[in-house]
């Protein structure tokens, strides 16, 4: 029962600023997750901390029993509008280079989903719109084949076809059998039929974690107006 | 997607949009579901949540999973005539329900339904 990403009693601090307050958690494998929260309210941090890339002032982060740190990056796929480091680029480029970083970037899969993506091998990143932008994060991270898949707000900002595709590329290239993705939002009703639960944090604390369609069914409420009675 | 509501949850909503479509004929007794991932990227669904509403309708015995083959519709319908008739049932009696409760009789639920139905044909033709 290790393979699970495990959060207890988890505080983050910066300088005298606190983002996360005593979060416990646990997301198992096989369920697409929705992180959700007003601005400010620890979404972004809380997905750093499992994905390893920042460390918790208190408490444990484990990840399939292991302590959360750099070396997470091996059963953990991250990504934030800000991975595309490299604009001089091609899509292919970026590709090349993701699959010499990860041992389990699977370049046949990276293919398939940048053509589903329609994305053009040969555009450079920085002159990519943002939609294409996020289609490319898509490929870079659903491509590797690791146990949890973490996105940090993939659908934000960016046109509803552009949001279709995207979504449909993730049910396409997550398999739940073998996988976990979890992904930060703002706009909730966007991810209602996507996601199996959601983590709702306000100012650094978990305000609820709950399966969508016991909510549906206990309280017949949408997340948006869950949140709405909630968030008050 | 906006055509499911928080009322009830989504896997059952999917399981009646299922059950319809079989009921109206718009797939036919034989006829091969789309694979669960296929169902989940039509609706922009969870796949988890196809599978709970397979798996409903499957208990039900509205829908058969041939192993290594897929979800189907059954062959013999007869389990299908008795759901189509329960389902009949149902939304009369919500309607009647309703009606009674607004003080109608059943003459006039009668014959408003007759006028209506009367009119709705008139207005397909």
């Amino acid at each position: 029962m290790s393979d699970m990403i495990r959060m207890t009693n988890v505080t983050k601090k910066y300088v005298n600023q606190i983002a996360l307050q005593d979060i416990s958690l646990t997301i198992p494998i096989g369920k697409i997750i929705g992180i959700v929260g007003g601005n400010g309210s620890g979404k972004s941090t809380l997905l750093k901390l499992m994905s390893g890339l920042s460390l918790p002032t208190s408490g444990s982060v484990t990840v399939n029993g292991e302590t959360a740190n750099r070396r997470t990056g091996k059963v953990v796929s991250y990504s934030s509008e800000s991975s595309l480091f490299y604009p001089i680029f091609t899509v292919r480029e970026a590709m090349q280079f993701q699959a010499s970083q990860f041992a389990d970037f699977n370049p046949a899969k990276a293919e398939e989903i940048m053509k589903l993506m329609r994305l053009d091998p040969h555009m450079k990143i920085k002159s990519l719109s943002k939609g294409n932008r996020g289609r490319l994060q898509i490929v870079l991270t659903l491509a590797r084949e690791v146990p949890y898949i973490l996105m940090d707000e993939p659908l934000s900002g960016l046109d509803p076809m552009i949001r279709d595709s995207i979504v449909k590329g993730m049910i396409s290239y997550v398999d739940l059998k073998f996988q976990t993705l979890i992904m930060t939002s703002h706009e909730v009703a966007e991810i209602e039929t996507l996601i199996d639960g959601f983590i709702a944090l306000k100012d650094g604390s978990l305000l609820k974690m709950a399966d969508v369609e016991e909510l549906h069914e206990s309280e017949a409420l949408r997340i948006k107006d869950w949140m709405k009675k909630a968030y008050v | 997607m906006d055509e499911f509501n928080a009322s009830k949850p989504i896997y059952l909503q999917l399981a009646d949009r299922i059950h319809r479509q079989i009921i109206s004929g718009e797939l036919k007794a034989g006829e091969k579901l789309p694979s669960i991932r296929d169902m989940g990227i039509k609706y922009n669904m969870n796949p988890n949540t196809v599978q709970r509403a397979y798996s409903e309708l499957e208990r039900e015995g509205i829908l058969e999973t041939k192993r290594g083959q897929g979800t189907f519709v059954p062959e013999r319908q007869d389990r299908l005539v008795q759901q189509r008739d329960k389902l009949k049932h149902e939304q009369i009696e919500q309607f009647v329900h309703v009606m009674r409760e607004m003080g109608y009789s059943a003459a006039e639920i009668l014959s408003g339904l007759t006028d209506y139905l009367n009119n709705a044909e008139k207005g397909d033709e």
